[in-house]
């Protein structure tokens, strides 16, 4: 087998994943207890914020202008060429077509954050600032594709202005936008002091990652019984949809500058599919939209896919995009 | 101790409607309601619970119109696309002015 697959399948964020998975399967009775799920995400996400403030008060604003213009770029275009693919090709209505559009248009912080631990695996990494490139990619998707399934179906789901706030309030922006203030202006000398329990490359960081894997593989395996509810076609397009994003997240990165483990990074991102902030606001804004069909897309065979496969393939597309200078580590510049 | 005869409405939901609920009852003219959480399984088998969270249990104390108005608008504006389950029953309450 091709050897950055193999690291990636052999990696402990996989193979927890997999063990999740497994045990759904086997019906077994483990799952991670709510609060301990809800707090380590919490730590995951402040960490990823914290981590990305103070890169990017290294890097300066200048810096990141180039590779925040093309994520608001993908932000834009994957969740309309979600809703194009599903509608044209695959003969879906207006809701359905929109509601998947905008899983697919936002991002998954847990595939970003294993792309991250992937790079780093792969002795090389990305540039700092990619937690604000998260934030930038989390909410256009989903109203994009939210403005377009309610100007479609006539509307009759909730103001779009209450689901703007509720998405721009949730806990994943809270914590990476809060973070990234907070880290950014705690400066290195204070960093220093909370260094060990936050970074995202250290003992502590890993660790629980490797234990969310184990809940995230649960959730995942729970859906598998909806995979023949959802028809071969959408089973298709979980897998090539994100290859197609994936690979133009990678090239724009690529054109912005990115090093290869940054452009990675990025079109991970792209190619992932968002379960946690889109499906509540899919469901009150679009409600003839099947839940059936968005939530197994995106859990059930994307997220799966990513974890597993995509994040190897988008390395490998970078490294074969990269110019050779770019696909050396990035540098912080102090 | 004296009772005013009231109507309790109970709805259950999925929680992605906690807030439209209750927006929608404090508009119709509940003084207040309870929320408890719950699992279940209905009619649409685990559909209500696809997206993660609990179901849950909204249960008012109103007056006869206020209660009729309720059912009604949860009829049009929920049942066609969501698991609700809605209904009324006739309660004896104490301090009966503090509901109407």
């Amino acid at each position: 087998m091709d050897s950055i697959l193999r690291t990636n399948l052999l990696s402990p964020i996989a193979l927890a994943f997999a063990l999740g998975i497994v045990a759904r399967l086997i019906r077994s009775e483990f799952s991670l207890p709510k609060d301990i799920y809800a707090g380590i995400s919490i730590y995951l996400l402040w960490a990823l914020g914290l981590q990305g403030g103070i890169e990017l008060h290294h890097a300066g604003f200048a810096g990141i202008a180039k590779p925040a213009a093309v994520t608001l770029l993908l932000g834009c275009v994957t969740p309309l060429t979600t809703y194009v693919v599903l509608r044209r090709l695959g003969g879906f209505g207006a809701a359905d077509a929109a509601g998947i559009a905008a899983h697919y248009g936002s991002v998954s912080a847990v595939t970003f954050i294993a792309a991250q631990t992937f790079v780093k695996g792969m002795g090389t990494e990305a540039e700092g600032y990619m937690p604000t490139l998260l934030t930038l990619l989390e909410s256009p998707g989903i109203h994009i594709a939210l403005a377009i399934g309610a100007i479609q179906t006539g509307g009759k789901g909730r103001p779009t202005s209450e689901v703007l706030h509720e998405v721009l309030t949730a806990r994943t922006m809270v914590l990476l936008v809060g973070g990234l203030i907070v880290g950014y202006l705690i400066g290195d000398r204070n960093w220093q002091v909370i260094e060990p329990f936050f970074n995202t490359k250290g003992a502590m960081f890993r660790g629980s990652l490797t234990i969310f894997m184990l809940e995230m593989g649960i959730l995942a395996g729970a859906r598998f019984a909806d995979l023949k509810k959802v028809g071969p076609f959408l089973l298709a397009f979980g897998i090539v949809m994100p290859i197609l994003h994936g690979a133009l997240g990678v090239w724009l990165g690529t054109l912005a500058g990115l090093s290869a483990a940054g452009a990675c990074v990025l079109g991970t991102m792209a190619a992932s599919a968002s379960y946690i902030a889109a499906p509540p606001a899919v469901r009150v804004t679009l409600p003839e939209a099947n839940p059936t069909l968005y939530l197994t897309s995106a859990l059930a065979i994307t997220f799966p896919f990513n974890i597993l496969f995509g994040i190897a393939i988008y390395y490998k597309i970078a490294l074969a995009l990269a110019p050779a200078a770019a696909a050396l580590p990035a540098t912080v510049v102090p | 101790m004296p009772t005013t005869t009231l109507k309790l409405v109970t709805i259950i939901a999925e929680p992605v409607l906690e807030a439209t609920i209750t927006h929608d009852l404090e508009r119709l003219g509940a003084s207040g309601w309870s929320i408890t959480e719950g699992r279940g399984k209905g009619s649409r088998g685990l559909r209500a619970s696809d997206i993660p969270g609990s179901n849950i249990r909204i249960e008012t104390i109103v007056s006869e119109p206020v209660a009729e108005a309720i059912l009604r608008h949860a009829a049009e504006a929920y049942f066609p696309n969501y698991s609700v389950i809605a209904y009324l029953e006739t309660v004896q309450v104490a301090r009966g002015d503090k509901y109407v």
